[in-house]
């Protein structure tokens, strides 16, 4: 840029009215946004929001770059085509549980595999929102919706266990209530080459109220929560329990019992076993990881395409239309 | 002692197991006679599995080729000879040849087992019980072709492979043709399998040999046809029409996009393209074919022209994304294939019956353009002109072509590019103001792509307000909006040109209004009422959606109009609909083009009626 004006998280934002319900956790999810971005030293006509249908599939009318709110699940195909011919550009596609594992789950995980250069934020919040109130695909086994009186049949989804089986190269979990933790996770997200993919706990305080507050009450969080740091060992309840690995069997230690942090599992993100282990922490008995479960270094799907390209003209010459409508066989008539 | 016959047009099918490689030795045959400056059209017949059982009627693979010394307009009605490579491929055309037609057939193909498989009773050989009046060739193709077959080192499993070569061979003869085109074919082809083209060289020659010992045969000559001068290659419609993308894409200074998922027939603009990339052609073979259409209107937003191809089921599930392509006001081209529905349907076969749904097919009041392309060259034009109207009018457009045009080919006095027409997309490029849906005089909107600075702005499938773009669900808004988007597609018939007369009278009894691949049938069946002295005129459609604004007028100037369609009458009700006119569809749903004969036999019968 020409002169060098330090843009801040008000020029993010766009002079359209958010209309998220008051209290969502949404709110906090955009503000992350908006405070991140501009951190991230990267011109804002170069920033593009795709989202898909339901109530984060908002967030890029509120985003003052590129935006565009398309059609139900087929973000990430929307994002990918536009990647494929704008390499430069930093795409963040945003989704939801129902958005992103229901409707679109079959371009997600086709997005993850090919490993685009894109972020994927999957705003969970375990409901369907938009329509009022019904269970999703992340909702809990026997979970009472207007939609299932009875209690949901439908076993959930583990969001970052699929990830992982789609083998995306960066799998993570933030939560909108740590504003903190979000930003660092939004920025590394960025930071990476390949598909990263973000699933952010959210609050739908109108259809699925408290669903995560293990994970944000200030009195049960941190018996609930382990935070992920690179080569630390996984400790949490303020440094009283931690994780030890028998074999591949994760077990609960604690470090007031004759444990050392030296026994304890030490995180490591480019291990894809231990990732998925980690994944499965999905029950009350273990404590819900948050940070960067898995990272892994693979060339992007459009940097591949574009080499294929060059290499197809250095092989055959850049092609000459002419060369192309005459074809091989071609014959004159006088 | 061997006389020559001249002819002006012949008709050839070629008809054996899918795995005998007719459709090789039928294209081949198409390049050797387009060199030597005949006029001709093709029509492959591929059966619908990949491999059907062996022998079987269902199995059958056929090969047409019309070829003559006049203007060809169809790949043939009845055919004047039929090559029956086994029973089942005898059993399945005989019917259909010409009366006193030419039938070359190989007595091994009539064993026991074949004649089983083909559903002939036992000791029941068509060949014992041969009908009179008809020319029959029984060649021991597979005998003589092991002989030639002794001195190469081929296994035993392998040696039959080359019987093609050695029926091809044969007709090369008979119709005075040298080996050259064929001969260089396989030298390219098995560059790197010696003994391969070893077998298939020898094979071509020992079938041509055959023909010159054997006695009393009769040899034909087709002179070259009177064709405009120029410079000719043969094109099929895939070909033709990924071409016609590319050239677009290169003549607009945009990057091409071709998003797909495999479906048949569209397959092979997706193969064509993707040996393109030296053209910088970027192809996406996506996860399914919404992914396709999404993943072209992401190029498209991003500012290359995106595009995606299918067939009817495949624009089924596309639908919902060209709402949203619509409403966003992006240019794309989404390539409709037409073969038999509903559902899976026919996809081997050949139908029209998708045009309802590419003019209405979609929630909500979605106008999108469609062309319909008539010849396999023409689906060049056809997708040109389409890009053409995306780009400069922002606005996705639909191209009809079908299984029929797709796959056959037919010889293409092919344009330079230099001389190929300018498109040029409203970018948005300076700075200042944008109103992402303020609009120019044609109610087109600018394009900004994202990465232009101070142009940033956002895009969605909901109603949008006027100018600004952003979400309204007021009221009168979205009234005009309907209305502004309706009349903005409306207005794509301001571009046309003049609508022609393909022949006939201004005035007459009797139109015939085509669209697609009825063309070449419809051009024939209206040429010979016109030479019988009725009074009957042609004109083809090239713009379903919007019609060309003079059509309403020409219409009528005939008392009766008459519409061959392969569907249950689909163009017929819009046009009725439009002008209420006197129309009649002449409609034929088998998942076969029209011969001339039934067109022109409506035409009698609808002049008659009007007496
Ligand atoms: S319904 Fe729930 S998720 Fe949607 S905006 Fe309201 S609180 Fe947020």
């Amino acid at each position: 840029m020409e002169n060098e004006v330090k843009l801040t998280a008000k020029d993010f934002s766009s002079d359209q009215e958010v209309k998220w319900c008051p209290g969502c956790g949404d709110y906090s999810i955009l503000k992350q946004m908006q405070s991140v971005v501009p951190e991230l030293g990267i011109e804002r006509e170069n920033i593009v929001f795709i989202s898909g249908i339901g109530c984060s599939s908002r967030f890029p009318y509120y985003m003052n770059t590129y935006g565009m709110h398309s059609i139900h699940g087929r973000a990430p195909a929307i994002a990918s085509g536009l990647k494929a011919t704008n390499p430069d550009l930093s795409i963040w596609v945003i989704t939801g549980d129902g958005d992103g594992l229901s409707i679109g789950g079959n371009h997600l995980i086709h997005l993850l595999r090919r490993n685009v250069d894109l972020n994927v934020l999957l705003f969970n919040n375990q409901i369907y929102g938009l329509t009022k109130g019904q269970y999703s695909p992340t909702s809990e086994e026997g979970k009472r919706t207007k939609s299932s009186p009875l209690g949901s049949l439908d076993h959930p989804f583990n969001p970052l266990a699929l990830a992982l089986g789609a083998d995306a190269t960066f799998v993570a979990r933030s939560i909108d209530r740590d504003p903190k933790h979000l930003r660092d996770i939004l920025a590394k997200s960025h930071l990476h080459k390949g598909t990263s993919f973000i699933e952010v706990y959210q609050n739908c305080n109108v259809f699925n109220d408290g669903t995560f507050l293990n994970f944000s009450d200030k009195k049960l969080k941190d018996q609930h929560i382990i935070h992920l740091e690179e080569g630390q060992p996984l400790i949490f309840n303020q440094g009283k329990q931690g994780i030890r690995l028998n074999g591949l069997k994760p077990e609960v230690v604690s470090l007031e019992e004759g444990f050392s942090a030296n026994e304890l599992w030490i995180h490591d993100s480019s291990d894809a076993t231990k990732a998925y282990i980690l994944s499965r922490f999905f029950d009350d008995t273990m404590p819900r990881p948050f940070g960067i479960f898995y990272q892994e270094d693979r060339s992007s799907y459009e940097e591949q395409m574009i080499a294929q390209l060059e290499r197809a003209k250095e092989h055959m010459g850049e092609g000459d239309l002419d060369d192309l409508l005459r074809g091989s066989r071609s014959w004159t008539v006088d | 002692m061997k006389e020559t016959q001249a002819l002006r047009k012949v008709t050839i099918h070629f008809a054996g197991d899918s795995g005998d490689g007719i459709q090789l030795a039928g294209s081949q045959f198409a390049n050797t006679v387009a060199l030597a400056g005949n006029d001709l059209s093709t029509f492959p017949d591929f059966p619908a599995e990949i491999r059907a059982p062996i022998g079987t009627v269902s199995g059958v693979s056929g090969f047409q080729i019309n070829f003559g010394s006049e203007e060809i307009h169809t790949p043939g009605g009845r055919p004047d000879v039929l090559v029956a490579m086994n029973a089942a491929a005898y059993r399945k055309n005989f019917a259909s040849l010409k009366p006193a037609g030419v039938i070359i057939v190989d007595p091994a193909g009539f064993d026991k087992k074949n004649l089983r498989l083909a559903g002939y009773d036992d000791e029941e050989n068509p060949l014992d019980n041969k009908p009179a009046d008809y020319q029959f060739y029984e060649i021991e193709v597979t005998r003589l072709n092991r002989d030639a077959m002794k001195d190469v080192d081929i296994p035993p499993r392998d040696r039959d492979r080359s019987r093609n070569m050695f029926v091809l061979g044969f007709i090369y003869f008979l119709y005075n043709r040298n080996l050259e085109v064929t001969l260089n074919f396989l030298e390219d082809k098995f560059k790197t399998k010696p003994t391969v083209l070893e077998a298939n060289r020898k094979a071509l020659q020992a079938g041509y040999n055959y023909g010159d010992t054997i006695e009393a045969i009769t040899r034909y000559r087709i002179e070259k046809a009177k064709l405009p001068a120029g410079e000719y290659r043969n094109v099929t419609g895939n070909q033709a029409l990924a071409m016609g993308l590319i050239a677009a894409a290169k003549k607009s200074g945009l990057e091409l996009f071709y998003g797909s998922y495999p479906i048949t027939p569209a397959s092979d603009i997706l193969h064509e393209l993707a040996a393109r990339k030296n053209y910088g052609v970027k192809t996406f073979q996506a996860e399914d074919e919404i992914a396709a259409i999404s993943s072209a209107i992401g190029a498209s937003f991003g500012g290359a022209i995106g595009t995606t191809g299918t067939s009817g089921p495949g624009m089924a599930l596309k639908t919902e994304a060209l709402g949203l392509a619509m409403m966003l006001e992006l240019p794309l081209i989404v390539v409709n294939v037409q073969r038999g529905g509903p559902s899976t349907g026919l996809p081997t076969k050949t139908e029209q019956s998708d045009l309802m749904q590419a003019v209405y097919g979609r929630n909500g009041e979605t106008p999108i353009p469609v062309i319909a392309a008539s010849s396999p060259s023409d689906c060049f034009w056809a997708a040109y002109e389409a890009t053409r109207i995306a780009l400069e009018h922002m606005t996705p457009v639909i191209v009809l072509s079908d299984g029929y045009l797709a796959n056959s080919s037919e010889p293409w006095l092919f344009p330079k590019a230099a001389d190929l027409a300018e498109i040029k997309p409203p970018f948005r490029k300076e700075t200042g103001t944008y109103l992402p849906y303020g609009r120019d005089e044609r109610e087109v909107r600018e394009w900004a792509i994202p990465g232009t600075p101070g142009l940033e702005h956002r895009l969605g499938g909901l109603e949008k307000e006027d100018k600004t773009g952003n979400v309204s669900y007021d009221p009168e808004n979205h009234e005009l909006m309907v209305k502004t988007r309706a009349r903005k597609v409306a207005l794509v018939a301001k571009d046309y040109p003049k609508t022609e007369l393909i022949q006939g009278p201004d005035k007459a009894e009797v139109l015939v209004l085509g669209w697609g691949n009825t063309l070449g049938a419809i051009k024939v069946a209206v040429g010979e009422a016109i030479n019988q002295g009725l009074s009957v005129a042609q004109l083809h459609l090239r713009y379903i959606n919007p019609l060309p604004d003079d059509l309403g007028e020409l219409l009528s100037n005939y008392k009766r109009i008459l519409i061959p369609e392969l569907n249950d009458g689909q163009l017929v009700r819009i046009i009725r609909d439009k002008y209420l006119v006197q129309a009649d569809v002449l409609d034929k749903i088998q998942g076969k083009p029209f011969l001339a004969e039934e067109i022109l036999e409506a035409i009698k019968k609808m002049v008659n009626y009007g007496e």
